[in-house]
């Protein structure tokens, strides 16, 4: 009886396989976009206003990291890779051995600002106290010349992209102490520093207002200029990788162009990044 | 047996005919009645082969991590760092199983005495109809979604237990406890009350009688007699608890670390259902982490598998020691 069902259940799911099957085949283009967490939302909400425009065009965002999606690139399983970082040269020249050539298109600046409490007198940290705090050798504020309260470090959850930008630039190879809480979204973050008194945590830049304070980090300030221009110390470009510059009017070529347009420009200010174009 | 004989004195036509089955019939006739038993079987078995299935698929995707690790560092350690860099990576699950027996155990402490008295006011003391107003009331509170709760308790509890009560974080165990207890006294009134109500009017009645007041009936008849309902309705408020997984990672802080000192509930943990809410969407598939993530998976369902067992044993060791009083 078992294995009756169990063929019962291979059938179902091979008429269901064969049908999406069919479905995409018959759509006129499919783009794969594979790589980065944290580029991962603003590939989601371009391709997103691509579905007005381009409904002949089916795209999926694959979000598993900048190694992977450099790796696919390199294999041909996807068109356009989604970075943090810039190419490694061993990527790069395996890429050239496989016939592709990865060309990067900077799309958007990340900037990780470390918010705390309004009513906190700390201005600034470096970025040295930063990890000092998350990995709990640092636990009250009055050893950063604050009021005597414990330090309530609060992080995102270890598979957002903000997580990564944050490991990236602050923690290395540093782990994060026990007490060290998490939440899982920006808004959140946001929600528990405005609420609690000693709470230190960082989210992008576009989620500093002032209900909460943004630390300077070595001494600078985060703000569009600082993060565009790079003096911000917890800043970096984002980047799109193809194979070759994208033949002109093709979807891969809107897709890597869409930051330019004032929508784009938009998407990656509300994802809480930094547009590359001053307006 | 005088009458019987008149029933059958007129047999149906061609009743009497010998009984001719061809062999093709025959084997249909077969087929037809083990085809019907078949699918009925499969219908009956399709909750239980649920449960297998999914028991197997997770020890499935478990299996590796056992295999890769070892089980002193899964319950030995409370380090979970499972994205650490490549080759450092920790799974230790003591704090996620510690974390979510903090939480479990202090809704528990809450929701079983106020869930119970509940119950015993809404079946015994109030009048009828006020019962039939507050029940659907109490049981409405079990259709508000989880995030509504996990909500409430950042918004609103979190800020009052820093600013009134000291605490350093306001999510904490006993932020997530208390709002795991509201969400599990539904459930626990409604079956309580089901099997205190389901005890009947004859038995109090019969107490009555006997000369009991109402305070005995109800202490030494009522209670007594349904307390398998009762029983149940603090495991289905435990299961209500220890699986309940939006609440927790709102409002638990989410810190993989054993309180210390051991009853300061002021301090954040860590469940096992909010570690893989939180986790599993991005893992790779195959990696050591997702595996990982199963296991802890594996771990929850063992939990309440074992739970389960016992308060069969439990009911069965009651039901028996009942029959030897009497």
């Amino acid at each position: 009886m078992r294995t009756a069902l169990k063929a019962a259940l291979v059938v179902a799911v091979m008429v269901v396989l064969g049908a999406v099957g069919t479905a995409v085949a018959g759509e006129q283009a499919a783009i794969q976009i594979e790589g980065s967490t944290t580029v991962g939302p603003i590939a989601d909400a371009f391709v997103e206003a691509f579905a007005s425009s381009h409904p002949n065009v089916t795209m999926t965002v694959k979000k598993t990291g900048s190694g992977d999606g450099a790796a696919a690139l390199i294999d041909g399983r996807c068109q356009i890779a989604t970075m943090s970082r810039f190419m490694k040269p061993e990527e790069f020249a395996k890429a050239v051995a496989n016939g592709v050539m990865p060309v990067a298109h900077a799309v958007a600046m990340d900037g990780v600002c470390v918010i705390v409490h309004p009513s906190n007198p700390v201005k600034g940290l470096t970025t040295q106290q930063v990890r000092d705090i998350y990995t709990g050798k640092l636990t009250n504020w009055s050893q950063l010349g604050g009021p005597d309260l414990p330090i309530v470090a609060i992080s995102r959850d270890t598979s957002s992209g903000t997580y990564e930008s944050f490991t990236h630039f602050v923690m290395g190879k540093d782990k994060m102490a026990q007490q060290v809480e998490y939440v899982n979204s920006n808004p959140q973050c946001h929600a528990r520093v405005e609420a609690t008194a000693g709470a230190v945590a960082y989210v992008g830049l576009g989620f500093v207002d002032d209900k909460v304070k943004a630390l300077d980090i070595n001494g600078v300030a985060p703000s569009r200029a600082t993060i565009a221009s790079g003096k911000y110390p917890m800043s970096r470009p984002l980047f799109l990788f193809t194979n070759g510059y994208p033949e002109l009017g093709t979807p891969i070529f809107d897709f890597c162009t869409f930051h330019l347009t004032e929508k784009g420009q938009e998407i990656v200010e509300a994802k809480g990044f930094v547009a590359l174009t001053a307006y | 047996m005088e009458d019987a004989p008149q029933f059958v004195a007129e047999p149906a036509a061609g009743f009497n005919r010998p009984l001719l089955l061809s062999a093709g019939r025959d084997r249909f006739g077969w087929a037809l009645g083990h085809l019907g038993r078949a699918v009925l079987g499969l219908i009956t078995g399709t909750s239980v082969l649920a449960v297998v299935l999914i028991f197997v698929f997770i020890v499935r995707e478990a299996w590796p991590f056992f295999a890769q690790r070892s089980l002193a560092e899964a319950f030995g350690s409370t380090q979970w760092y499972p994205q650490a860099a490549a080759g450092q990576e920790q799974f230790g699950m003591l704090a996620l199983i510690v974390g979510s027996l903090y939480v479990t155990a202090g809704a528990l402490v809450l929701a079983v005495p106020l869930g119970i008295l509940t119950a015993v006011v809404l079946s015994d003391i109030v009048p009828f109809g006020l019962r039939q107003a507050i029940k659907p009331v109490v049981e409405l509170l079990a259709a508000i979604p989880s995030v509504a709760f996990g909500f409430f308790a950042v918004k609103v509890l979190a800020p009052f237990m820093q600013t009134h009560l000291g605490f350093t974080t306001g999510a904490n165990i006993l932020n997530s406890s208390l709002v795991l207890a509201v969400m599990a006294i539904p459930t626990i009134v409604s079956v309580a009350e089901d099997s205190l109500w389901a005890v009947g009017r004859d038995l109090r009645e019969a107490s009555f009688a006997c000369g009991a007041t109402r305070a005995e009936t109800l202490v030494k008849v009522v209670i007594p007699a349904a307390h398998n309902g009762i029983l149940a309705a603090i495991v289905l408020g435990m299961m209500r608890a220890i699986g309940e997984t939006m609440l927790v990672w709102m409002a638990s802080g989410n810190a993989a670390q054993i309180p210390s000192p051991w009853w300061d509930l002021s301090q954040s943990v860590r469940t096992m259902t909010a570690t893989i809410a939180g986790e599993m969407g991005e893992t790779p598939q195959g990696s050591i982490q997702r595996h990982a993530l199963f296991a802890v998976g594996l771990i929850l369902l063992v939990f309440s598998l074992g739970l389960n067992l016992l308060t069969e044993t439990l009911l069965r060791r009651a039901k028996t020691g009942k029959g030897d009083r009497r």
